[in-house]
C-alpha cells in the first residue's frame, strides 16, 4: 500500500496520544455515573467537574457557562432552537427575526430554515469576494425583533476568519440603545469549530454570548462537543430527560470523551501560535506551488485572512469528484466542492456565495493540512496535483468548448 | 446539476445496488474511470469523423462531447470518441458506451440509439443510485451526435 497523505483535518482529525490516554481512564477504572452519590460516582463528578473548569479557563469563562454536547451540531442546534424557545413567551407580537451568513455550516443553515417554516424571519448576510462578512451589514440587518445573530468564527470550506469581535461590538451598541424590551437581545452565536485549534478564543475578547466547539476537529474524540452560554442568556432545553447539564442536555454525561474533549482543546490551544506559524509556511508553499505550476487556478477565500491550515482552489476544466478519485488512487485524501460528491448533488454553497460561477465550486479542492503534515508531502502533492490536472484536462472537453465560442 | 428530479436529490444511500458493496464504485467503474477508453486525446483533424455533438454545459457540473465515424454502407459506427468535463460517473459510463457501440465490428446506429442507461449500468456493475443519471449524458451526447450526422446540425 501507498504511505497516505491526509489533508482533510478540516472533515475530521485523527486522536492525539495525549488525548486517548486521559480518555484510557474511563473506560473501566473511573465508569461512575456523576450524579451518583456514593465513591464511583463522586470520583466521576470530580472528573467532569475538572473537564468543565479546564475548559472555562481556556476560554475566559466561568465553568457554569459551559454546557457539554453531542458535538458541534448540537451545539449550534441548541444554541438557535435554545434561544428561541426561551423567548417564546415574550412581549413582542412581532416575527421574531434572526441574522446569519450564506457561509454557515448546514448546522447553522438547516436549522434557521426549519425556522423560517415555523414563522421566524431570517437574514442571510452576503460575503465578499473573499469571503469575509462586512460588519456594517450586521448593523443595517438588526432590527428591533432581531432576537439572536449567528456568524461562524472560521469557515470550515475556504478557511476565512470572521470579524467577530467587530460584529459583537455592534451589536452591544444596539442592545444598549434598546428600549421597550424585556430581554435584552439580540444576543450572539458563533461556530468556532474550524477555529479552535488555531485562532484566539478569549469570549471576552470576541463578546460572544454563545460558542460552538467539538472535539473531532482538535485532534479530540467524536460526537463530543460544548456550548459556552454567557451566564444571563436564557435557553431551553432540545433535549430533555434527567436533567443533567443544568437541565439544559439530559443523558448520562459522555465522561470519557468529555474528559478527551477538555484535553484535546488544552493542547490546541496551547500549542496553536506555534503551530500556527508552522502550517502557515506549508498552506503558503502549497497556495503559491498550485498558483504558478498549474494554469487557470484560482485560491478561494482571503489571501491572509484564513485558518492557518486551509487552502482551497479552482482548478478550472477539471471537474472535483475525478480529481479527489485521481488523488485518492495516488495516496492523497482531500475534499472538493463539487456537486457530485455531495450529499445532495448541490455544488458548494460557500463558493456559489463568493458570486462565483458554478464551475468554480465543480473545479474546488480543499487541503486542510494538520500536525504531521511536513514540507516533503507538500512537495509531493505538488507534483502529483499537477499531474492529475494535466490527465484531467485532457480527459474535459471545456477547452474546446472555449475554443467554439471565440 | 439541475436536470435531476426531486427523487434523485433526496436519496442519499451510496451503496451499490447491485453489489451490496459499501464503496462507492465497482471495480469495472474504477477501471474505466482510471483508463477510459476510446477518450479522444488529440484535436480531430478535419474529415477525421462525420458527426461531432455537445450537450450540458460546465455550470450544470457536467459537459461531454463527443465525434462519430459511420460506414456509409453498413452505417455501422466505426469510431466513438469523446471527452468530457464530468464526474468519475460520467467518465466511465461514457467510456462503457463508447466500447459498447463499436465492439464486435461496431453497432448500426439504430442498434446504439437503444442502448439505454440501464443497459450501461448493467455492463458496468451498477453505479451509486445518486450518480445514476450522470450515466445519461453519454446517451444524450450521442443522440447530439446522430443528430449532427443526418441534418447537419
Amino acid at each position: 500500500m501507498i504511505k497516505r497523505i491526509y489533508l482533510d483535518h478540516s472533515a475530521t482529525t485523527y486522536l492525539d496520544k495525549r488525548v486517548k490516554r486521559v480518555m484510557d481512564l474511563f473506560w473501566e477504572k473511573n465508569f461512575g455515573n456523576p450524579s451518583a452519590l456514593y465513591e464511583e460516582g463522586r470520583r466521576a463528578k470530580k472528573a467532569l467537574d475538572q473537564a468543565r473548569a479546564d475548559i472555562a479557563s481556556v476560554i475566559g469563562a466561568r465553568p457554569e457557562e459551559i454546557i457539554f454536547t453531542g458535538g458541534g451540531t448540537e451545539s449550534d442546534n441548541l444554541a438557535i432552537f435554545g434561544v428561541v424557545k426561551a423567548l417564546e413567551n415574550s412581549a413582542s407580537k412581532q416575527k421574531k427575526h434572526i441574522i446569519t451568513t450564506k457561509i454557515e455550516h448546514h448546522a447553522i443553515l438547516n436549522a434557521v430554515k426549519n425556522l423560517e417554516e415555523e414563522d421566524f424571519k431570517a437574514t442571510y448576510l452576503n460575503v465578499d469576494e473573499n469571503g469575509l462578512v462586512d460588519p456594517i451589514d450586521v448593523k443595517q440587518a438588526l432590527r428591533p425583533e432581531t432576537v439572536l445573530v449567528s456568524v461562524m468564527y472560521a469557515n470550515n470550506e475556504i478557511g476565512a476568519i470572521q470579524p467577530i469581535a467587530e460584529i459583537s461590538e455592534i451589536i452591544k451598541e444596539y442592545r444598549k440603545n434598546k428600549t421597550g424590551i424585556r430581554e435584552k437581545t439580540p444576543f450572539f452565536h458563533s461556530d468556532a469549530c474550524q477555529a479552535a485549534g488555531y485562532l484566539e478564543m478569549d469570549v471576552e475578547k470576541l463578546g460572544v454570548d454563545l460558542m460552538t466547539v467539538n472535539g473531532s476537529k482538535i485532534y479530540g474524540p467524536k460526537g463530543i462537543g460544548f456550548l459556552y452560554v454567557r451566564s444571563g442568556v436564557k435557553l431551553k432545553p432540545i433535549v430533555y430527560g434527567g436533567g443533567q447539564e443544568k437541565g439544559l442536555r439530559s443523558g448520562t454525561e459522555n465522561l470519557a470523551a468529555i474528559a478527551g474533549l477538555a484535553e484535546a482543546f488544552k493542547i490546541s490551544q496551547k500549542e496553536r501560535k506555534k503551530e500556527s506559524a508552522r502550517l502557515i509556511k506549508l498552506r503558503d508553499k502549497l497556495i503559491k506551488g498550485i498558483l504558478k505550476t498549474i494554469p487557470k487556478t484560482v485560491l478561494n477565500g482571503h489571501p491572509k485572512k484564513r485558518l492557518p491550515n486551509n487552502v482551497n482552489v479552482s482548478i478550472l476544466d477539471i471537474e472535483g469528484e475525478s480529481a479527489v478519485l485521481y488523488l485518492d488512487a495516488r495516496g492523497i485524501a482531500v475534499s472538493t466542492g463539487s456537486a457530485c460528491t455531495s450529499r445532495n448533488l448541490e455544488p458548494s454553497h460557500v463558493i456559489s456565495a463568493l458570486g462565483r460561477p458554478f464551475e468554480y465550486s465543480h473545479s474546488s479542492l480543499r487541503f486542510t493540512l494538520g500536525r504531521k503534515t511536513n514540507g516533503k508531502e507538500i512537495d509531493y502533492v505538488l507534483k502529483i496535483l499537477s499531474e492529475v490536472a494535466g490527465i484531467l484536462r485532457k480527459v474535459s472537453s471545456l477547452p474546446l468548448a472555449e475554443k467554439l465560442k471565440k | 446539476m439541475r436536470h435531476i428530479n426531486k427523487k434523485n436529490k433526496k436519496d442519499i444511500n451510496v451503496a451499490n445496488k447491485f453489489t451490496g458493496e459499501g464503496w462507492v464504485y465497482s471495480a469495472t467503474v474504477k477501471k474505466h474511470f482510471f483508463y477510459p477508453k476510446n477518450l479522444l486525446l488529440k484535436d480531430p483533424k478535419p474529415g477525421d469523423f462525420d458527426a461531432e455533438g455537445m450537450v450540458g454545459s460546465p455550470a450544470c457540473g457536467d459537459m461531454m462531447r463527443m465525434w462519430l465515424k459511420i460506414d456509409p454502407k453498413t452505417k455501422r459506427i466505426k469510431k466513438l470518441k469523446w471527452r468530457t468535463f464530468g464526474c468519475a460517473s460520467a467518465i466511465a459510463s461514457t467510456s462503457m458506451f463508447s466500447v459498447m457501440a463499436t465492439e464486435k465490428g461496431g453497432m448500426t446506429i439504430d442498434k446504439a440509439l437503444k442502448i439505454r442507461p440501464q443497459d450501461i449500468l448493467k455492463r458496468l456493475g451498477g453505479l451509486p443510485e445518486r450518480k445514476i443519471h450522470c450515466s445519461v449524458l453519454a446517451d444524450q451526447a450521442f443522440r447530439k451526435t446522430v443528430e449532427n450526422y443526418f441534418h447537419g446540425v
